[in-house]
């Protein structure tokens, strides 16, 4: 028999409670910050990221080479436990719940990013982390930065909007292709390091009710963020939030004649 | 203009650094943009160019002649042939520690949201993301900014306090206009030394680029868009083509269209894809989903072809209409033609 590698993978999967994807949001009439008592669910990237770290442990058990741990981590208020138990219920291990209060303002990238750094440094003493996987932007904030700043803050690789990740667990590194304006390309990045997901990535699975219970049981630790060591106070003021313009559609026509005879009313002729 | 400008650069008067991407020597178009922003803080602008000896120079040809530049840099290796951000992040780094550079600026191309947040979090500043307006106040030494969040559902105006020693920011494209070339123009251009990079963590492999001799989606002044009714790559092709061709347009899709393989991922418009202003844009057989709306609501005009009257999109739509799109998008071709 081959022997197996002689560590475990340690994948670290950092995942965020957001206004749910469906959701029409609405601007808060004190023009703070939008209405969030909505629906909320896992960011759907981050969900890409859990299903992943998932596949990579199926195929590797395929191979003969379990286990690999899959941490997943949540930085936000008390009602952030539910992703944390929606990535338990895919197949997380374990998770960590950085709590804040309720009142707290939304964590920025940068502080998001330090307080994964210090998790990262704190499991060096006992499970080294080889891989963080990331989505490529949350869609409440749209801001798209945290990976990248993981990525600096710990030197190590980094490959943005995966859409497919090959491991060779042997020289210890992953080929990963990745979505990039005009097409795609690929590199291989050495262990540790950073990946953040694509829509393409994977289709996430549903957690299944025997998995949903068992999530229940899986252990999730708390901490502060004075635990580690990390300010979330944001840098970036927020100022106000408003309504974006409203456009003024809806004007219907009744044939093809007509919407041609508008095309060309406005300028829109053939070239 | 002088040459030596940036000698006067004081505390209050800002310096921009714009990273200027280029794809194999030809300048990202939404850099021109950026430089507009970038100018529009009110001080010196350096560009700043970076790749291999075979690009570089062509690209400096063009780009110095950019109104709104007052100095440019570059930087060749064979390091930057391929540019990954692990190999750029520390020439970015060496050039803004301890510098007099106030702000670093870039059109959101993948390659500049791969590094930017990078050499941000290096130095220890944040970042803000595809702003659609901007304002300096040299006094309070601020920068504010607008930017959407939840797919352009809202918009948050955000202030770059003076003890953020650097701002970083992405500029939406779709939002300023691109900076003109200026023949007459002479500036200072400078060589710098490329910083090694000793074990790289990342190695570049293999590039796939999709080719199309149509316009490009982000400048493009006319989308036709397919969603998930064109059954797949072909049909999507027989389509949808023709019609762009006769009108001289781009091709953009939805999601679900990208997904099923319809059309190459990098035409998906939306929230999580490319952010689109033509003046026209038309949607066909795409329900207007809110991620779908994020990326095209603000341009001009916009026409619907859907067989759905509720759908979505017909809500944000200045012309739409209720019809199969096989039976529609033939007509509209024929009528176009006459
Ligand atoms: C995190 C996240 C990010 C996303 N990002 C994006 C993004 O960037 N861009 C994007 O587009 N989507 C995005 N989506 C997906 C989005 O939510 C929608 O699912 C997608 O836009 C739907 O595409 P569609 O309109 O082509 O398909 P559908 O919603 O299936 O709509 C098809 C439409 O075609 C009409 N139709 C069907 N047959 C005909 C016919 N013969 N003639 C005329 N009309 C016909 C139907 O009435 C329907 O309205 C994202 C989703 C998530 C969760």
């Amino acid at each position: 028999m081959r022997p197996s590698p002689a560590r475990l993978l340690n994948i670290l999967v950092p995942v965020k409670r957001a206004v749910d994807y469906a959701v029409k949001i609405r601007v808060n009439a004190q023009q703070t910050g939008v209405d969030l008592n909505v629906k909320h669910s896992m960011n759907p990237f981050d969900e890409i990221a859990v299903e992943e770290a998932v596949r990579i442990r199926e195929r590797l058990s395929k191979e003969g080479s379990e286990p690999v741990t899959i941490t997943a981590l949540t930085i936000g208020p008390a009602k952030s436990v539910e992703t944390l138990r929606t990535a338990l219920a895919m197949g997380a291990d374990s998770a960590i719940h950085v709590e804040i209060p309720e009142s707290a303002p939304a964590p920025e990238p940068l502080g998001v990013a330090k307080t994964i750094r210090a998790i990262v440094e704190k499991q060096k003493e006992k499970e080294a982390v080889d891989m963080v996987i990331l989505g490529k932007q949350a869609i409440d904030d749209d801001l798209g930065q945290t990976g990248q700043m993981l990525a600096g803050l710990l030197g190590w690789g980094q490959a943005t909007y995966a859409s497919k990740v090959e491991l060779d667990l042997e020289k210890k590194n992953a080929v990963v292709t990745r979505e990039i304006d005009g097409g795609s390309e690929q590199v291989r990045v050495k262990f540790p390091m950073i990946v953040t997901t694509d829509l393409r990535l994977n289709e996430p699975r549903y957690a299944s009710l025997p998995n949903i219970m068992k999530a229940k049981k899986k252990p999730v630790m708390k901490m502060s963020p004075a635990d580690l060591n990390v300010s979330l106070e944001p840098q970036i003021e927020t100022l106000k939030v408003t309504e974006p313009p409203k456009r003024v559609g809806g004007a219907k026509v009744e044939s093809v004649d007509e919407l041609v005879e508008k095309l060309k009313a406005a300028g829109f002729t053939a070239v | 203009r002088p040459l030596l400008s940036r000698n006067y650069a004081s505390a209050s008067s800002p310096h921009a650094l714009i990273f200027l991407e280029h794809r194999q020597g030809v300048i990202d178009s939404g850099s021109l943009s950026a430089l507009t922003a970038a100018s529009q803080l009110g001080g010196q602008v350096t560009g700043l160019v970076v790749g291999s000896s075979e690009h570089v120079p062509t690209v400096v040809d063009k780009v110095k002649k950019l109104k709104g530049l007052t100095s440019l840099l570059h930087s060749t290796s064979d390091l930057y042939s391929q540019q990954l951000p692990e190999t750029l992040a520390p020439l970015l780094q060496k050039l803004l520690s301890g510098s007099e550079y106030t702000h670093v600026v870039s059109t959101p191309t993948s390659l500049a949201k791969s590094l930017l947040p990078r050499v941000a979090a290096i130095l220890d500043v944040p970042a803000v993301s595809e702003i659609t307006s901007l304002e300096h106040d040299s006094s309070s030494n601020s920068t504010t900014f607008t930017r959407p969040i939840y797919a352009g559902n809202a918009i948050s105006t955000v202030r770059l306090p003076s003890s953020v020693p650097i701002k970083f920011f992405t500029v939406r494209a779709t939002n300023f206009d691109p900076a003109p070339s200026e023949e007459s123009q002479e500036i200072d251009v400078k060589a710098v030394d490329p910083v090694d990079v000793q074990d790289c963590p990342t190695e570049h492999i293999s590039t796939q680029l999709a080719k199309s001799d149509r316009p490009d989606l982000s400048v493009a002044g006319r989308v036709v868009s397919g969603g998930r009714p064109l059954k797949n790559a072909e049909t999507f092709a027989a389509t949808l083509n023709p019609l762009a061709d006769i009108l001289g347009a781009a091709v953009g899709a939805s999601r679900a269209a990208v997904d099923a393989g319809y059309a190459d991922n990098s035409l998906q418009v939306g929230q999580t894809g490319k952010v689109v202003a033509p003046e026209l844009y038309m949607a066909i057989g795409i329900s207007g989903a809110i991620q779908h709306l994020a990326g095209m609501k603000d341009s001009k005009m916009i026409v619907a072809v859907n067989k759905d009257p509720d759908a979505p999109i017909f809500q944000v739509a200045d012309v739409g209409l209720v019809a199969d799109l096989y039976e529609a998008v033939p007509q509209i071709i024929e009528k176009l033609k006459q």
